[in-house]
């Protein structure tokens, strides 16, 4: 039986790796990719089925990672397993490198599609969950969402056309970290009652609590209805980090300081 | 010309069935013996575009060759973004149905004109373009498609146009047809122009003007080695397209001939709408007439600006 995971020491792990991109690169959503750090190791650790010397396997688990610009937690993730070599990361949005700002699924074995303008990857996910209803495979389709990106009028025909086709095979996870760019969710274009939207346009609708990373990892284990399923996980922007928590200076980061650079390392190390 | 062209979908779903047909909120019964022989390649999706587009490209990026119907300026304007980054981008086989290019839709007024469609498609690499004559090209155009690797915008007319295209001029992707050989004067088609230009060019020809057609069917990518053949031997070119001249066939045309030189540059005229909203309803040929797009005064445009070029230099 496998080992019950350290999804905290992978935490800060990951963690480390996002800080030494950022401090190559000089930039990077940090915080954006911090919220979803425990996410996406859940469904790589726990959930997909993918194989990284054959990432078009057709019959692999599709992950569309719809917030984009959340990328700087998955390409750790999909390094470590094996789809692309580790130098690529200290490469990260180098002329040289094929890991951008926002990912694209030409140029980075692993990644499904092309993210990073919000509202698209809820509706390529439907595409490719409806293709696996067709071709008789039992593929899941997993989409990340922001909840900023719940603005977007695109989600929403999504999730009425999802509904329609009752595609059990598809889960939407929604990274809500109640927090956009500017500022609270509830204040900039509020979402509540969230969980009864989802409800009410035919979602089964679950919440996670990502400080307990166990939890999504269960409810991703649970058998599949005959509807689509949405599972709104409770984070937090900037998370693992004391002063990036909740920080909205941190959803886009330039050039890390010599004291940021110490303190995140100090944290990561406890 | 559109029933032509979902017809010919049907027919390549028949023969292969990772052909999927999408249409966002038909008219009633359009398409109900597809939903009726091939369910599961079957979807009408709802007043959605925006979704539509990447549902398509999601189902391409698994293996299947999506066409997708609606009114072109919903295909087009509303879903730019979709095209450019789940179409374009992703460069997948889906092929974007655009019923109602041009003026079709002017009693409908500027919501429903598909008049700059061209320019906002042309700028998305990968992208091909392609505009037929009439019903019996838009046929060879749907067969065409099915090899095409990448995205595709065809655009679609109005219907029940006179069929000015001939068989044995074949069709090919990206390559121009010759209709007429250049003489004095060339015009440079796309689309039901083509009619109008082989209306005035009897006329013109009546008058002892020696004139040209070259009917660029697909738009992007676009024939300049052929265009260049025949423009090479004009003194004057006239692009005719039923769009804005901002980005169109013209701008095509005018871009490729200030990158080439020429022995003796003829004179270019570019007839299309102006950068204006067209202000009137009425009918496709009413609002064509109102933009200088008929036969009549297109061939009075040639003839004006033919008297305004010298003749031809011996051996220059």
């Amino acid at each position: 039986m496998k080992q019950t995971l350290d999804y905290s020491k992978l935490g800060r792990q990951t963690r480390k790796t996002i800080t030494e991109m950022v401090i190559a690169a000089g930039r990077g959503h940090v915080g954006s990719a911090f919220s979803i750090v425990e996410t996406l190791l859940v469904l790589y650790e726990s959930i997909l089925q993918v194989d990284p010397k054959n990432p078009h396997w057709a019959d692999r688990d599709r992950l569309i990672l719809s917030k984009g610009h959340g990328c700087l937690a998955l390409y750790p993730i999909l390094s470590g397993l094996g789809f692309f070599p580790k130098e690529e990361l200290l490469k990260y949005c180098k002329p040289d490198g094929i890991l951008g700002g926002h990912p694209e699924h030409q140029k980075i074995p692993g990644v499904e599609a092309s993210t990073g303008a919000l509202g698209h990857g809820l509706s390529i996910g439907i595409g490719m969950a409806l293709a696996a209803r067709m071709n008789r495979r039992d593929y899941g389709v997993y989409v990340i969402i922001g909840d900023g990106e719940c603005d977007e009028g695109s989600i929403w025909e999504g999730a009425l056309s999802a509904s329609k086709h009752k595609l059990s095979n598809l889960t939407v996870i929604v990274d809500y970290n109640k927090q956009q760019s500017y500022g609270d969710v509830s204040e900039v274009l509020p979402l509540e009652p969230f969980a009864d939207k989802w409800r009410a346009f035919g979602f089964e609708t679950l919440e996670a609590h990502m400080d307990h990373p166990k939890e999504l990892e269960d409810i991703l284990k649970r058998p599949r209805g005959t509807s689509p399923r949405v599972v709104i996980t409770h984070t937090i922007k900037g998370k693992g980090i004391s002063f990036i928590e909740k920080n909205l200076s941190w959803h886009h980061k330039g050039k890390l300081t010599p004291l940021e650079i110490e303190n995140i390392f100090n944290e990561l190390e406890i | 010309m559109r029933k032509r062209c979902l017809d010919a979908v049907y027919r390549l779903a028949k023969k292969n069935k990772d052909i999927i047909f999408i249409g966002s909120d038909l008219g009633v019964g359009v398409m109900d013996h597809f939903k009726k022989e091939m369910p599961e390649q079957w979807f009408m999706e709802g007043v959605c575009e925006q979704h539509i587009i990447g549902m398509a490209a999601g189902l391409a990026m698994t293996g299947k060759t999506v066409y997708f119907n609606t009114i072109a300026t919903f295909i087009t304007r509303r879903c730019l973004e979709q095209n450019i980054i789940d179409l374009g981008l992703s460069n997948v086989k889906v092929r974007l149905l655009g019923s109602g290019g041009g003026l079709v839709y002017a009693p409908l007024g500027p919501t429903h004109l598909a008049t700059e469609d061209i320019t906002l498609m042309r700028a998305i690499p990968n992208m091909t373009i392609v505009a037929p004559c009439d019903a019996e090209e838009m046929e060879r155009a749907m067969m065409a498609s099915e090899r095409l690797p990448g995205p595709l915008y065809m655009r679609i007319a109005k219907g029940g146009e006179a069929v000015v295209s001939k068989p044995e001029q074949g069709f090919e992707l990206g390559k121009a047809i010759v209709h007429q050989e250049a003489g004095d004067l060339l015009f440079v088609t796309t689309g039901v122009m083509l009619s109008r230009a082989l209306e005035a060019a009897q006329a013109l020809e009546k008058e002892g003007i020696s004139t040209g057609i070259l009917h660029a069917h697909t738009i992007k990518p676009f024939d300049a080695r052929t265009f260049l053949a025949q423009a090479s031997k004009a003194k004057v070119v006239i692009s005719l397209e039923e769009h804005t001249l901002a980005g169109g066939l013209g701008s095509i045309v005018a871009e490729v001939m200030a990158e080439n030189s020429f022995k003796r540059t003829p004179l270019l005229k570019r007839l299309g709408i102006p950068d204006v909203f067209p202000d009137k309803y009425g009918s496709q040929n009413s609002l064509l007439e109102h933009y200088g797009l008929s036969a009549p005064l297109i061939a009075e445009q040639a003839r004006r600006l033919l008297s305004k070029r010298p003749p031809k230099a011996v051996n220059s």
